[in-house]
Order: structure tokens, then C-alpha cells, then sequence
């Protein structure tokens, strides 16, 4: 007999979580606990050695973030994942394990502005070098490889303005090059896009935008897809050479096809620190419960919100890939056919000031840092997330002077659509 | 029988109805994994024997070491090999000649020898290859998830709270994705490229 396969809305409810073992309690208990007491001196050894499954201190693991994780990776198709405090702190980990000073990363220029903020200022600290390049051309990532490169990292769908990576693309060349494909997947949720199906072989999230979906707690995730061989030409010693502090252990050999993530755990967050507060993750997992009914619903009101902006007079263009004749379509309806994704951006015809003066006109669209919230919010990227880019990089990244990003959340479509159309005439 | 990817309920049964399993390179080193893995195993309530000729005098968690399958004087279930690929074929060349004859041949995580298993397979037993016993017990138990692992299984009912020496439901509901799904595929799709 074989089972029948649950679906990605029973996965949302389900994985990862079981009523608890000692209270029958069907929610996910919130394990508000720094440590857990050892059995006797053997279970210790044996926990501290990695030789048994269980619990040793919150900066290592827990049982509420557990949960979190399990469900992720089922909604992602991967092996096994690791929560962490923020999307930041999952590349962090994630790039600890892969590069050491002098390696380097090669980026899409399309970019959160923090992640572009962190790759080249925080990650040049540590001497990891990035390489930009441009996912619209994908040629221009074969010649940024060189014998230094350890990994390729994109947006599945780009911020700020929704644009769609063509994701096989893009890991074709990284199979070439022989280094992993990390895809940052926080705009599209797994609902939308699951980028391992696509050649993923590390997929992170900032779990604080569409999967936490509220706005009300941060978190990231790192999920492993259990495809790369990182003991193949010795290019990735984290997994493949002996652990001193481990006794001696080989990660890859001993976790197999969810050893990165292992590593994320045991050599990442333990000694990096950017544990997840299980108070977070239980607000996360309950957010994560109804991703497929909130991620159609921000799509659908997207779409509407953008079809309504594309015959404004005061607008000059829409990104949004959703709409015919966008120049990612094509793309979407390849990748994401659902819907495009509830992010993106508009130009104004008023140019730099008639962006500040949309923002302060809106009455129920939020002015904030932030998108993947039920509540809709703006911005007005080139005097906020990507202020610190020079001009040409912004416009480079899609944060021209006249442009505005949206972030569209649940509420009825027609109450956003008359609030944009009075803050537009105002 | 597809080799690349099995079936839960193939893992499950072999789980689920073998009790005796001799560990073929079994290692009395604390932190090697044949160690780990035969100490789980034990404490789950497997039968184990540890096998191992350069080790002969000594104890595996109070099981004396074996020297060669033929040294085991009871019928053994599995034989889990601790080898590389290229040590499996005279494994179960040996294993063949066992009487009665074990039931299924498991090669560790890491390890395939796909002739070998066709010796076996022809011979009635059943095979597992690139697997760990541990790592399968502990998905299926649910018990590896609190490692973060997907142990693509669903149950709505309370768990054990898990003790020594205690055999866990293996029967939780399977679902696709990880090894079996999306990263097979891909991995797939990687060596046909390579």
C-alpha cells in the first residue's frame, strides 16, 4: 500500500507538529525554556557528541522552533531546515559554512537593499567577496564564476520590484561551476514558487514577511534541499573534513543529504548565536497555518491593485509581473502561476517629491519598513531601504527616485484601490 | 527495484519485522557513526551484533565482537554493512552462505554496490543502499524531528514520550517531498548534467 500524498495546504496545518507527548495539548506548546535536563551523564555525552536525537539549549535547538522547521522543509521539499532570528541571520549562517575570507559569492543585483547593505559592507568584513550580477542576464553570471566562487545567491522573486528569476537558469550554472544555488524565496512563499523543484540546493526565507504573514515577529529559516555533494572536490571543509570541536566527526558523512543544515545548527547558530525566540516561532507556525488561503488572497488583490495603477493618469509605469505584457509574464506564468506575488513597485510621473507626497496622502496603507503583512503597506524606496545606495545603484535595483513599492495586503481590494485613487488626486 | 528512492512502506516493514541485525564494521570508537548508529539501534530494541575482526575480544555496550557473520551462533535479520562500496560484494557473498538465510542486506549511508544487491535480491533477500538504519528510524518515528528534519510523516495522535530501550510506532502517514520528491528530482536532474 502506498500512502496517499497530503497536499500543500494539509502540509501548512500539519507538518512538523503532533499533540505534545506529555499533555496531549494539540497546539504547539511554546517551550519558553533556556535548557533541558540530560537524562544521565551518558545522554549528555551523547547529545553534545551529535550521537542522539533531543535538546541540549535553546541557541542549539528547540522544541517549538523544531516544529517551525520541520514544516517548512515539508512546504519546501527539503531535507531539513534551521530557524534563526531574521532573514539576516540565515545568510549569516548560511554563508559561514560555505565561504572562508578570500572566497567569494556571486549575487543578483536584484536585491533586498539590506541584503545588498550586508553583502557589501558586513560580508566584506569578514574578507567574502561578492560579485554582482545581473538576473536578467544570464550569461552574466557565467563570467563572474571564478576558481574563488562558492555559490550563487538570488531572489526567487526580487525585491523591491516583484521581478521573477528564471531559476533553472541561473542553476544550470551553478551545477557547471560546481557550487550550490541558494535562493532567497521570502517573496513568493513555497505556495508560490518552490524553488528546489528549480535546482535549488539551499532555499532561506525571512520568515517575518508572507510565511509569519502578521507583522508581528521576526524570524528566518534556512532549508536544505539534501542535493549538493559537498564532500566532492573538497572545496566546503565545514562539511566534509574532520570537526575538532566535534570530536573528529565529518558532517556530510554522518547527516548525509541534510548535513547542511547540521551544520547551520552545530557550527553556525552555536557559535554565531542568532537563535530564534520560540515565542516567535509559535506566532510564525500559527501564521504559516493559513499561508495558502492569505498568499491567494494577496496575489488576487495585487493583481487588482495593479491592473487599476496601470490606467492611472498620475502613473507612468507598473512592475508587476502579473500583468500581460510585463516583461517577467512569461516568466510568472512559468514559475509562479498562482500569481505574481503581492510586492512590487509603480513609477509616478511627479517624479521624487510626487512619491513623498503619495506616501504621507494614503490613509490606510501603512508607511513602514516592512512587506508580507496582512495590513498593506508603501514605501518609497530611494528615501528609505535603498537611501544608502548611490544613484546608479538604485536605479540598477529597481529604487529609482519616482518609483514606490507597494506590499498588498488581505483587506477588500476596492477600499485599497480608493485609497490609492484619493491619495493619487490629492 | 528502484534503488534511487524507497518507498516508506518498503523501510518500514524491513524496521518493523527485523529484530536481530549484525553490524558489519561496527566500530568500538565512540564518535565514529557505526558506533552511534549501533547504539540507537540497540536501545530501540534491536538484537545487535557487532562484527568486526580487528576487534574480536572486546564488547560493543556489553555485545562481544564477532569476527565474521559465520561466528554469529543465531539466526541474524539484517546485516548492516559499515563499509565502503568496494567491501560489500564478499559481505554478502558471505551473508549468501548463511543457513537460514538473513532477510535483508542494509548498506550504510554512503555506500551502493548494485551488483551485489542483485546477488542478493536473487537470492530472496531484500536491500537497502545509502541509507542509515538510524536516520530511517528516526524519521519514521518522528523522533529525528527534533533535529529540524523533515521526517515527511504526519500523525494526529499524541506521541510516546520516548525512554530507553523503547520500540516507537513507525506508522506515522508519508508524504513526499525531501530525499523522495523535489530533491530527487533534482539530483536526478544534477547527475544527468555532470
Amino acid at each position: 500500500m502506498t500512502d496517499r500524498l497530503p497536499g500543500f495546504s494539509t502540509l501548512a496545518v500539519h507538518a512538523g507538529a503532533q499533540p505534545d507527548p506529555t499533555t496531549g495539548a494539540r497546539a504547539t506548546p511554546i517551550y519558553q525554556t533556556t535548557s533541558f535536563v540530560f537524562n544521565d551523564a551518558d545522554h549528555a555525552a551523547s547529545l553534545f557528541g551529535l550521537q542522539a536525537f533531543g535538546n541540549i539549549y535553546t541557541r542549539i535547538g528547540n522544541p517549538t522552533n523544531a516544529v517551525l522547521e520541520e514544516r517548512v522543509a515539508a512546504l519546501e521539499g527539503g531535507t531539513a531546515a534551521l530557524a534563526v532570528a531574521s532573514g539576516h541571520a540565515a545568510q549569516l549562517v548560511v554563508l559561514q559554512q560555505l565561504l572562508k575570507p578570500g572566497d567569494e559569492i556571486i549575487a543578483a543585483r536584484k536585491l533586498y537593499g539590506g541584503s545588498i547593505n550586508q553583502f557589501t559592507h558586513a560580508f566584506k568584513a569578514f574578507g567574502w567577496n561578492v560579485v554582482w550580477a545581473d538576473p536578467d542576464e544570464i550569461e552574466s553570471f557565467e563570467r563572474a564564476v571564478t576558481p574563488h566562487t562558492k555559490a550563487i545567491f538570488i531572489e526567487s522573486i526580487a525585491n523591491p520590484a516583484g521581478s521573477i528569476t528564471d531559476i533553472e537558469a541561473i542553476a544550470a550554472v551553478a551545477r557547471k561551476a560546481g557550487v550550490p544555488l541558494i535562493v532567497d524565496n521570502t517573496l513568493a512563499s513555497p505556495y508560490l514558487i518552490q524553488p528546489i523543484d528549480h535546482g535549488a540546493d539551499i532555499v532561506v526565507h525571512s520568515l517575518t514577511k508572507f510565511l509569519g504573514g502578521h507583522g508581528n515577529s521576526l524570524g528566518g529559516i534556512i532549508v536544505d534541499a539534501g542535493t549538493f555533494d559537498w564532500s566532492k572536490d573538497n572545496k566546503y571543509p565545514m562539511l566534509s573534513e574532520p570537526r575538532p570541536e566535534y570530536h573528529g566527526i565529518r558532517i556530510q558523512e554522518t547527516f548525509g543529504n541534510f548535513a547542511f543544515a547540521i551544520a547551520c545548527r552545530v557550527l553556525g547558530l552555536r557559535d554565531l548565536g542568532p537563535a530564534l525566540s520560540p515565542f516567535n516561532a509559535f506566532m510564525i507556525l500559527t501564521g504559516i497555518e493559513t499561508l495558502p488561503l492569505r498568499m491567494q488572497k494577496h496575489c488576487d488583490n495585487a493583481k487588482a491593485v495593479a491592473e487599476f495603477l496601470s490606467t492611472h493618469p498620475a502613473v507612468s509605469a507598473v512592475n508587476y509581473a502579473g500583468l500581460p505584457g510585463d516583461r517577467y509574464n512569461a516568466l510568472q506564468r512559468k514559475y509562479a502561476p498562482k500569481g505574481a506575488g503581492a510586492v512590487f513597485t509603480f513609477s509616478l510621473k511627479g517624479g521624487y517629491d510626487a512619491g513623498v507626497n503619495l506616501v504621507s496622502n494614503l490613509k490606510l496603507f501603512s508607511h513602514l519598513a516592512n512587506v508580507g503583512d496582512t495590513r498593506s503597506l508603501v514605501i518609497h524606496p530611494a528615501s528609505t531601504t535603498h537611501s544608502q545606495l548611490d544613484d546608479a545603484a538604485k536605479v540598477k535595483s529597481g529604487a529609482a527616485p519616482e518609483v514606490v513599492r507597494l506590499s498588498i495586503g488581505i483587506e477588500d481590494k476596492e477600499d485599497l484601490i480608493a485609497d490609492l485613487d484619493q491619495a493619487l488626486r490629492a | 527495484m528502484n534503488h534511487d528512492a524507497y518507498d516508506d512502506n518498503y523501510i518500514r516493514s524491513i524496521l518493523n519485522n527485523v529484530k536481530s541485525i549484525a553490524m558489519v564494521g561496527a566500530s568500538p570508537v565512540n564518535v565514529r557513526p557505526s558506533y552511534f548508529a549501533f547504539k540507537y539501534l540497540a536501545q530501540r530494541g534491536y538484537d545487535m551484533i557487532p562484527v568486526n575482526p580487528g576487534h574480536v575480544g572486546k564488547a560493543l555496550m556489553g555485545k562481544p565482537f564477532v569476527a565474521s557473520l559465520a561466528d554469529i551462533d543465531r539466526p541474524i535479520d539484517m546485516i548492516d554493512i559499515f563499509r565502503n562500496s568496494s567491501h560489500i560484494m564478499p559481505v554478502v557473498e558471505e551473508a549468501l552462505k548463511l543457513s537460514p538465510l538473513p532477510k535483508v542486506i542494509w548498506m550504510q549511508l554512503g555506500a551502493r554496490d548494485d551488483a551485489a544487491a542483485e546477488k542478493a535480491e536473487a537470492a530472496g533477500l531484500k536491500v537497502v543502499m545509502n541509507r542509515c538504519p538510524k536516520i530511517e528510524y528516526g524519521r519514521l518515528s518522528s523522533e529525528i524531528s527534533w533535529m529540524g528534519v523533515n521526517s515527511r510523516t504526519l500523525s494526529s495522535k499524541r506521541a510516546p514520550i520516548p525512554t530507553q530501550g523503547m520500540r516507537l510506532s513507525l506508522n506515522r502517514t508519508s508524504f513526499g517531498g525531501g530525499q523522495t520528491a523535489a530533491s530527487d528530482r533534482a539530483a536526478k536532474n544534477k547527475t544527468e548534467t555532470t
